[in-house]
């Protein structure tokens, strides 16, 4: 097939081409045009912030990476962003932590667990959800969550202080790293439910009918039939959540109270996040200070980059030998 | 597995009993979980606790327990495991919905206290941070206006992109934007502030304008665009494109005429969404728009304000009525994006191709 079939599609490809109409020209010209804006607006996002970070690290009088001060108007400037990195990473590994176990449950529930005639009304506002505006929930989460997480922090510090991190050693409300975890993991929670549901809802009838029709309980069929099929889905979709969680700027900016501290008392206000210190320091930063907040946002800029790679290694890399796919 | 195959006669030869196990009667977990509160309570109230968070922790954990002990004895473990899956998904979905709902309220009740018409109508031209009064009118006008260029923007470029991605790519070029399209999706939006910081005010040297915070949205709007309509141009029958074809019509012409009006409706939702999305953000305008307490129609010139920025203006203010006014916002910020997902997901459901599930 492959032998005989070359030179006539060689031969009709070029007659196309000479008949191509200007039409035709122009508009693949315009759609083409329109792919390689994207790649032009990506690459000048990396070359520009990188440009600006160059200025900035150049003239910052200490590692970029380990400081733990930030103070770009200083003589010598200081600043980095060994604080801003901690907080970031901490405060999105306890939002992962809470949020991917329970939107797991509640993707299982609309698409396995609930009555048919809730689950379907229940899909619908999980996907509402997912649009909220973040600053509503920054708002809602200063105001109403932070005075009820009070309590929950006292009793952690009973109860479980000897482990370091939940020891409050510094008096305050709750605007600390932990609450800042868990109103992210509120946020996340919409995003990664639909997506995971998306997948739970593919998993082939016929695996999940055989497990019954063998004797399997419902949670055996979730298991062995819903799971493993939907692994790489999960797996997308908490990354896509912690890319939300990384990059979050309003809600955290509004819940937590900021210093340059690296502490592992969790429970101890302070700390910050990439997103949630370029918001706070704006406003008061000459130029020189925006150039050194446009470099933390650059390293926050690869490190969702690495993530979002990272997903998508991980899905490319599980399609091949998971055999539910084929 | 062929083990257990061969195992299976040994089994089947010695049960002298009924073939089918013993069942706990249906209204066994409502009867467990009725117990488990009531020793809840019991045991909060025995112990002077006030959290009713306390009470219900308790609860849950009795019932867990309770569930896992009576079936065990009854049923087996296998049936046992499967209450318990079942119990943790339910608390899963009560956990999750418990402070969803209680945002919905709080927004609502809170915002309702302030909104009204003189609120949607007036600016805070005057209105000092401890009185009562002014609005949004302001804000509303600038998100309208900040999204409406976003969306002139990014809503054509998104939409011949996919065009190429579907119909024309294939080579490295496609498999590049393809990628790239992806990456973008996951851009956090005060890197597209950031960017757009770094050229047009810090190098070109423009000040803040509600067309700087357009073309951060913009940014964050194409992937989003890119990605529903390719999802939906995917979904024409190529039939339809053959037909055409066959019939002499220019690839060009049966893009415009035949394959784009057939995917109107998902384009349509998939645009909405993403406008939906980008009149939440925050952090691109802050950076850029600045905000002001004066309208300001004209986005090219002078700062102006937003609604999702007001929010944040008014509960950075800090007091009462500042904060009142900050939760008003938030409603109407609410109502806006809900009622743009809304008729979204309408036209979606109206115009939607049949399909198997």
């Amino acid at each position: 097939m492959v032998t005989t079939t070359p030179p006539a599609i060689k031969n009709r490809s070029r007659r196309a081409k000479s008949a191509a109409r200007p039409g035709d020209r122009i508009f693949s010209g315009l759609s083409k045009g329109s792919g390689i804006t994207l790649l032009v607006i990506m690459a000048a996002i990396a070359a520009f912030l990188t440009y600006r970070t160059v200025l900035a690290v150049s003239k910052d009088s200490t590692n970029f990476f380990t400081t733990f001060e930030w103070n770009p108007a200083g003589d010598p400037p200081v600043f980095g962003i060994a604080v801003l990195a901690f907080g970031t990473v901490v405060s999105s590994v306890i939002a992962m932590a809470i949020a991917v176990p329970v939107a797991i449950g509640i993707a299982l529930f609309i698409s396995h667990y609930a009555p048919r005639k809730l689950a379907k009304p229940l899909a619908y506002v999980v996907d509402l959800l997912a649009a909220v505006p973040s600053i509503i929930y920054g708002l809602w989460g200063a105001i109403f969550l932070v005075p009820y997480l009070d309590g929950l922090n006292q009793w952690l510090d009973q109860y479980l202080g000897w482990t370091y991190i939940f020891d409050k050693s510094a008096d305050g409300v709750a605007r600390n790293l932990f609450t800042v975890g868990i109103l992210l993991a509120i946020m996340i929670l919409p995003i990664i439910t639909n997506v995971t549901r998306e997948v739970f809802l593919q998993a082939p009838k016929m695996h999940e009918e055989a497990a019954l029709a063998l004797g399997a309980t419902r949670w055996e069929v979730v298991r062995m039939a819903v799971l493993p099929f939907g692994r790489s889905g999960i797996i997308s979709a908490s990354m896509l959540g912690l890319g939300r969680a990384l990059g979050e700027t309003m809600a955290v900016a509004v819940v937590l109270s900021p210093s340059f501290v690296l502490s592992g008392h969790l429970l101890d206000p302070g700390g910050g996040t990439f997103a949630q210190n370029i918001a706070a320091k704006f406003n008061e930063a000459n130029e020189f200070g925006r150039d050194a907040l446009i470099a933390s946002g650059l390293v926050l800029f690869v490190i969702t980059l690495l993530v979002n790679g990272a997903a998508r290694w991980i899905i490319a890399r599980r399609k091949e030998y998971s055999g539910a796919n084929a | 597995m062929s083990h257990a195959v061969q195992e299976r006669p040994v089994a089947f030869a010695k049960p002298r009993g009924p073939l089918s196990h013993a069942r706990l009667p249906r209204w066994t977990p409502l009867a467990v979980a009725a117990g488990s509160i009531a020793a809840g309570v019991g045991i909060g109230l025995a112990a002077g606790w006030h959290s009713k968070v306390q009470w219900g922790l308790v609860a849950a954990l009795v019932f867990v327990l309770a569930t896992y002990a009576i079936t065990t004895k009854v049923e087996g473990s296998r049936q046992a495991k499967d209450r318990i899956a079942t119990s943790l998904v339910w608390v899963c979905f009560v956990l999750a919905v418990v402070p969803l709902l209680s945002l919905a309220w709080v927004t609502i009740s809170k915002g309702m206290e302030v909104l009204d018409v003189y609120f949607l109508t007036h600016s805070m031209n005057g209105v000092l941070d401890v009185e009562a009064g002014g609005g949004v009118y302001h804000a509303l006008l600038g998100t309208i206006e900040q999204v409406g260029i976003a969306t002139v923007i990014a809503a054509p470029i998104g939409l011949l992109t996919a065009v190429y991605l579907v119909e024309y790519g294939n080579g490295k070029l496609a498999k590049a934007v393809t990628f790239f399209v992806d990456v973008m999706t996951g851009i956090p939006s005060i890197v597209a502030g950031l960017f757009i910081l770094s050229t047009w005010t810090l190098m070109l040297d423009f000040g803040p304008s509600g067309f700087a915070g357009a073309m951060a949205l913009a940014i964050l709007m194409m992937p989003v665009v890119v990605r529903s309509t390719e999802e939906m141009l995917k979904l024409v029958p190529n039939e339809l494109r053959e037909a055409s074809l066959a019939l002499g019509v220019p690839k060009w012409r049966t893009i415009l005429k035949v394959v784009l009006p057939t995917a109107i409706g998902g384009i349509t939702t998939g645009v909405m969404l993403a406008v939906a999305r980008i009149t939440g953000e925050t952090a691109p305008v802050l950076l850029l728009v600045f905000g002001t307490k004066l309208i300001n129609p004209n986005p090219f010139e002078g700062a102006q304000s937003s609604l999702p920025l007001y929010v944040y203006e008014q509960y950075a203010v800090g007091t009462d009525a500042a904060v009142a006014r900050a939760w008003a916002a938030a409603l109407v910020l609410i109502a806006f994006v809900m009622i743009l997902n809304l008729v979204a997901r309408g036209i979606a459901r109206w115009k939607a191709p049949k399909t198997g599930r």
